[in-house]
This record gives C-alpha cells, sequence and structure tokens, in this order.
C-alpha cells in the first residue's frame, strides 16, 4: 500500500473527506424531505466535489507519477482512502445526515480559516476558496440542527439517537496528529493546536441552542482514516462509486 | 394546506437595481425562506441580495381598479425604457 | 410532452359571438397576445387546464430526477459527476419555477403534489423507463431534453404571464442539458472503446419511440388541443412537434454514427421532412395508466420521501412557531 509524503497524505484527507461528503450527499437524490432541500443538499454536494477536485488536483501534481485527480477518486481501493470516518457512515434518516454535515462542516470551516494563512500557496488559494463555500455550509446545517433538536418531541429523541451513532467517530476531528505536527513545524501550514477546542465552541454553541447536550469527548479505538482503517461502509460506497472505472479500465468518459 | 409558508422572492440582481419579483418559496421561516431562495434563484450567479415576504401579507390591486389606476399612464409610453428597443449586445441597461 | 394529455373540459372551442363579455375580452387579449396575470379574470376551465399543465410538468421534472439519480453515485469521473449533480439540481429547481407558477392560479403545491402520489395526477411518460447503462444519461441528456426544449421554447409565448415567465427561465437555463448530454455520447463513439460505442447504441434503441411518445398523442386522437391552442397554452400540435424533433435530431445521429430502431425512417425529399414508422401506442397508453416499467418505483420513491421527511417538515414548523413565540415575549 502506497504511503505518500506528510503533505500528500494531508491533502487526500481533505480531498476524500470531501468526496465521500458528497457521495454520501447524492444517495439523496430524489429523497430529500422537502423539495427546496433537494436543492440545498445538492448546491453542497458540488460545492464538495469542487473542493475535492481541487485538493487531487494538487495533490497528484506532487505525487508526479501520471496519475490524476479522477484516478485518485476512482482507482484507489479503501485501504488507501483517508476520508473522516465520519463522512463514510450511511446517511440513517435525515437527523444522521444532518448531525454528520454540521460536524463535518464545522470541522472543515475551522480547518479552512488555519488553513487560509498557509505558507503553501496552493493550499492557501483552495482554503480561501472552500471557506466561502463552507461557510455558507455550516450556517445551513446549524440552522437545522437547531430547528431538529429544538422542533418537536420526536424531532429532539432523533437528534439524540442521530448524536449518540456518529459521536464516536468525531475522535478524528480533535485528534492532534504527528503528520501535521511536522507539516506545521516545516512551515507549510499553520499549527492545527486550536481546531480541537475550535470545533467544540461551535458543536456547543449550537447544541446548547438546539437544547441538545454535548457528550463526552469520544476516544481514540481500532479505526483510524489515517492509516486506512475504516468501517466497512466504505468499500461498499466506493464498489458503487468505482463501478464505471473498475469495469472498463481502459476507457476514456 | 401547503405544511410551510409560501414566501415570494424578490431579487437584486446587481448593485443599483431595484429588487425584482422572481417567484416563491416553501419555507418554515423567513430565514429558511432566504436560504431556500438563494439555493433555487441564484444558482448561476443571478443575485447580490435577495428579500422575501409571505405572500399572505402582499396587497394588490384588483382587477376592477386597472383603469382609473394605471389607464392615465398608459399613452405615455416615452417613459419606459422598453420603449426604446437595443440591440442584445448592449446587455443590461 | 411534458403534460402529455391534459384535459380542458371543453370539447368545442367557442367562436368570440358565443361568449359572454368578460370572456370575450379575455379571448381577446389573448389573441392580441397580452399576457393573462394571476389577477385578471379567467374562465374556470382555464385556470383548472393550467393547473392541470403546469402541475403535470411540474410533477415530471421533479419525478425527472429519479432516473438520472440511478446513476449519479456512479457518474465515472469528477467532471462528469459535477455535470449530472448540476442537472438534477436544474431539474429540482425548474420543478420549484413551475409549482411556483401554479401556485399564482390559487392551487396549493402540497395538494397538487397529493394528487401525483394517489396517481390522480399525471407526469411524463418518460421517466417510467429505466436508466440501464451510463450513456443512458447521456441519451437522457439529448433525446428527453432534446424533446422537452422543443416543447418549451414554444411554450415561453404561452398565454399565461407567471407560466411563460418560468419557460424563459427554465429555457434559459436547460440549454446546457442537451448538450452536455450530446457531449456524453459523442465522447463515448468518438474516443471510448466497443463496449462504450454499444452502450450508446443500446441507450438510444431504448430511449427513441419513448422520447417520441413524450409529444403525446397524434393530433386526430388529441380531443384537447384545439381549446388550448385557442387559449394559447399550446402552440403547435404534437405531431408538429414531434416532426420538427425528428427533423432536427437525425442529423446528430448521424454525426454520432448511430441509428434508431426504426426501418421506416427516412428522409422524405417532397415533404421536406423525415417519415417515420407507426409509434406503439398500446405502450404509451399502458405506461400513462401506470403500467409502465417503473412507474411503482418512481411513485413509491416521491411517497416514501414525503411520508419519511413529514417528522422533518413539522420540526421545522415547531421551531419556528417557538423562535415566534421568544421573539414576540422579548
Amino acid at each position: 500500500m502506497t504511503k505518500y509524503d506528510d503533505l500528500t497524505e494531508f491533502l487526500l484527507r481533505l480531498g476524500d473527506s470531501a468526496l465521500i461528503q458528497a457521495q454520501r450527499l447524492c444517495e439523496w437524490t430524489g429523497r430529500a424531505p422537502a423539495l427546496e432541500e433537494e436543492l440545498g443538499m445538492m448546491n453542497v454536494g458540488l460545492d464538495l466535489v469542487g473542493q475535492a477536485r481541487n485538493w487531487y488536483d494538487y495533490a497528484a501534481e506532487r505525487i508526479n507519477d501520471g496519475t490524476d485527480a479522477d484516478a485518485l477518486a476512482f482507482r484507489r481501493d479503501e485501504r488507501a482512502f483517508r476520508n473522516l470516518l465520519l463522512v463514510e457512515q450511511p446517511n440513517g434518516d435525515f437527523a444522521v445526515t444532518m448531525t454528520k454535515q454540521f460536524f463535518y462542516d464545522a470541522w472543515q470551516f475551522h480547518v479552512l480559516t488555519l488553513l487560509k494563512n498557509a505558507n503553501d500557496e496552493h493550499i492557501a488559494a483552495i482554503a480561501t476558496k472552500s471557506l466561502k463555500e463552507v461557510t455558507y455550509h455550516l450556517r445551513r446545517s446549524s440552522q437545522w440542527v437547531e430547528r431538529l433538536g429544538d422542533g418537536t418531541d420526536e424531532s429532539h429523541q432523533r437528534m439524540v439517537n442521530a448524536i449518540d451513532t456518529v459521536w464516536r467517530f468525531t475522535f478524528e476531528l480533535v485528534e492532534q496528529n504527528d503528520t501535521e505536527w511536522s507539516l506545521s513545524e516545516a512551515g507549510h501550514i499553520p499549527a492545527l493546536t486550536e481546531l480541537p477546542e475550535l470545533w467544540h465552541a461551535t458543536v456547543s454553541e449550537v447544541f446548547t441552542n438546539a437544547t441538545l447536550t454535548v457528550p463526552d469527548a469520544a476516544s481514540t479505538f481500532y479505526l483510524s482514516a489515517r492509516t486506512g482503517m475504516h468501517s466497512e461502509h466504505l468499500g461498499l460506497l466506493l464498489a458503487e462509486m468505482q463501478f464505471l472505472q473498475r469495469a472498463y479500465p481502459d476507457a476514456s468518459w | 394546506m401547503s405544511e410551510w409558508t409560501l414566501f415570494e422572492v424578490f431579487i437584486r440582481s446587481k448593485h443599483g437595481l431595484n429588487h425584482k419579483h422572481v417567484g416563491s418559496v416553501h419555507a418554515a421561516d423567513a430565514e429558511m425562506a432566504i436560504e431556500n431562495a438563494r439555493d433555487l434563484y441564484t444558482r448561476r450567479n443571478e443575485g447580490v441580495s435577495i428579500w422575501v415576504m409571505p405572500s399572505a401579507l402582499i396587497t394588490a390591486t384588483a382587477t376592477d381598479e386597472k383603469e382609473p389606476l394605471f389607464d392615465p399612464s398608459e399613452d405615455k409610453v416615452y417613459r419606459h425604457a422598453s420603449f426604446y428597443e437595443l440591440p442584445d449586445e448592449v446587455g443590461h441597461m | 410532452m411534458y403534460a402529455q394529455q391534459v384535459e380542458t373540459g371543453t370539447k368545442t372551442v367557442k367562436s368570440l359571438d358565443e361568449m359572454g363579455a368578460e370572456e370575450r375580452a379575455f379571448q381577446e387579449k389573448i389573441d392580441a397576445e397580452i399576457k393573462i396575470e394571476a389577477k385578471n379574470w379567467m374562465p374556470d376551465n382555464y385556470r383548472k387546464t393550467l393547473i392541470r399543465q403546469i402541475s403535470q410538468h411540474a410533477h415530471s421534472e421533479i419525478v425527472g430526477m429519479l432516473p438520472e439519480g440511478n446513476w449519479v453515485t456512479r457518474a465515472p469521473t469528477l467532471k462528469r459527476k459535477l455535470q449530472l449533480m448540476a442537472k438534477i439540481q436544474d431539474e429540482a429547481g425548474h420543478g420549484l419555477y413551475l409549482y411556483s407558477a401554479m401556485e399564482t392560479l390559487g392551487a396549493d403545491r402540497d395538494e397538487e403534489i397529493e394528487k401525483l402520489h394517489s396517481g390522480r395526477a399525471k407526469y411524463s411518460s418518460i421517466f417510467n423507463y429505466p436508466t440501464l447503462n451510463w450513456a443512458d444519461m447521456g441519451a437522457v441528456g439529448w433525446l428527453v431534453d432534446g424533446a422537452a426544449i422543443v416543447n418549451q421554447v414554444p411554450l415561453q409565448r404561452t398565454s399565461y404571464g407567471p407560466y411563460s415567465r418560468a419557460m424563459i427561465r427554465v429555457c434559459k437555463e436547460e440549454s446546457f442539458h442537451q448538450r452536455q448530454g450530446y457531449e456524453i455520447l459523442l465522447h463515448m463513439m468518438r474516443h471510448g472503446n466497443q463496449a462504450q460505442k454499444d452502450m450508446v447504441q443500446d441507450a438510444i434503441n431504448r430511449l427513441w419511440w419513448p422520447s417520441l411518445m413524450m409529444f403525446g398523442p397524434s393530433d386526430a386522437d388529441s380531443p384537447n388541443s384545439a381549446q388550448s391552442m385557442a387559449w394559447k397554452i399550446k402552440r403547435h400540435t404534437n405531431d408538429e412537434l414531434r416532426q420538427r424533433f425528428i427533423d432536427q435530431t437525425i442529423p446528430q445521429l448521424e454525426l454520432l454514427g448511430c441509428t434508431v430502431p426504426d426501418p421506416d425512417l427516412k428522409w422524405n425529399e417532397e415533404r421536406g421532412h423525415y417519415d417515420f414508422g407507426e409509434i406503439q401506442w398500446e405502450e404509451f397508453y399502458e405506461v400513462l395508466k401506470g403500467n409502465g416499467p417503473c412507474n411503482r418505483e418512481r411513485l413509491e420513491t416521491r411517497r416514501n420521501a414525503t411520508q419519511e421527511g413529514a417528522w422533518v417538515r413539522k420540526a421545522a414548523v415547531a421551531h419556528a412557531n417557538k423562535k415566534q413565540k421568544q421573539q414576540a415575549a422579548a
């Protein structure tokens, strides 16, 4: 299994997370709880596929062995994917989908805000562009969390269940990691030390408005996207997403 | 009865222009109406500002008032931009 | 077309002399190409027919997301994925523009959608066919959107103002759909391997006749056409539009290097049009009745979406009410 340099691994983490989150949103096509929401979810999905492409383009440039964004998206196996475990989780009901979206948006928002000032110009440029989009995503998902948390008894209970379902995957959003340490040591990106605190503050604020309780910090366990230790859901997602590229390896689309 | 409220949507397409009625959306509240309007009516860069208001709150002229209200200005077509025909290449004017 | 058989409630078209003063003034406006607006007087049947026609059109856009949704999770490249997502999003948007126009006539969106779900309202027969390979995404864009555009372009001049304005918006946005679809096919034919070329031909074979059926029954079997044309909510007959579509599509087909499954198709020099074979109208009416290959699945998906989303919509209203109370108390 190929392991790339730290910066490339980091780019794949951002790109893969965006793509897999978008893929889950695509699964909602024609099934959203309101027609207006079909457009809303697809808008977020479009932004995220665009972001994934930008991260992949840069990663491919660094890998420099003839690979490209599509090959990275459609020709790697699950063990090579670096996306957050959170985003590969099944959609569940709208409460689970929105809870995942909100946790991810809050993470993206703070990561991109920090990366906007990266010394690496490519990263700074992609982060700046993506941040505009993600600011809106976060606003949207925050509002939905508030609506559902502080809506009806049923919606509140569904949110409680949703948080219970996906909270354990949030450890990845707040863990400090050697890769990112060495990247900031080497001056590529700013230190992400504040990230856990920032993420937690956003979640607490929105949850308070939503009359929801923030659980105790989730702890690390067996799985970790950084080493390609995914949940079983990713493989099936990729089997669907990569079907054409795998079935017709020499085809151009 | 619709579950959500019907809101009318007005969009300012460029700075310096009036908001113009573009259609409607359904939403649970005004905040959501703004977002729904943004996602529906500005997918291709059509707007810089959005107004929404519940359709039920709009008061409109009735058909039978049309003559006294509007006919006096009917023959003054020169007041209207559309009186002046310009080729499409000129763009928005 | 997207609205294939719209009941007008009148079998004979009245002459101006047979009309009362209001209806006469109304018809004279239409004859003079003056738009009818929401608050203007209009005959009850005009209103009802329009609601039926616009809602059928809107339902078609919404159900039309599903055959494409079937492939959006399997698009082969990031570019194709983005294009397809944007296109599906446009379908939802077009559905909403049209519902919005329909609501100016006093119809309620949720009620009209309920008619769709209970099988009382129709939508275009085309969306009841399955999408079985990736080339279908190209063929849907090229043939289905192509047929839709042929119908929609004249509807930009339809007599009802809000409908006309919605169609202008739709046409403007839809111009990329057909090109996008054709480009998918052209790329597969020019740069693809044999398996891909076979996919393209297979997609055309399956979608050709259903696309022609989109224009609705032949004129001889369209008893409502005359009234709809007098009201200018339909501007050309079904057969005229179908012929126009075939004439403009066959040269594009030849450029692809593909064929259509119609042995009778040939250029008629004398008429200046293509002749074509007999459409299987029995199949058309079966699909319209609900017996097409995917009718049940399409409606079930839409019904489930509405039912499973009920708690979400309710929660949003409850939250809005709470906030309003808090603001009032503050």
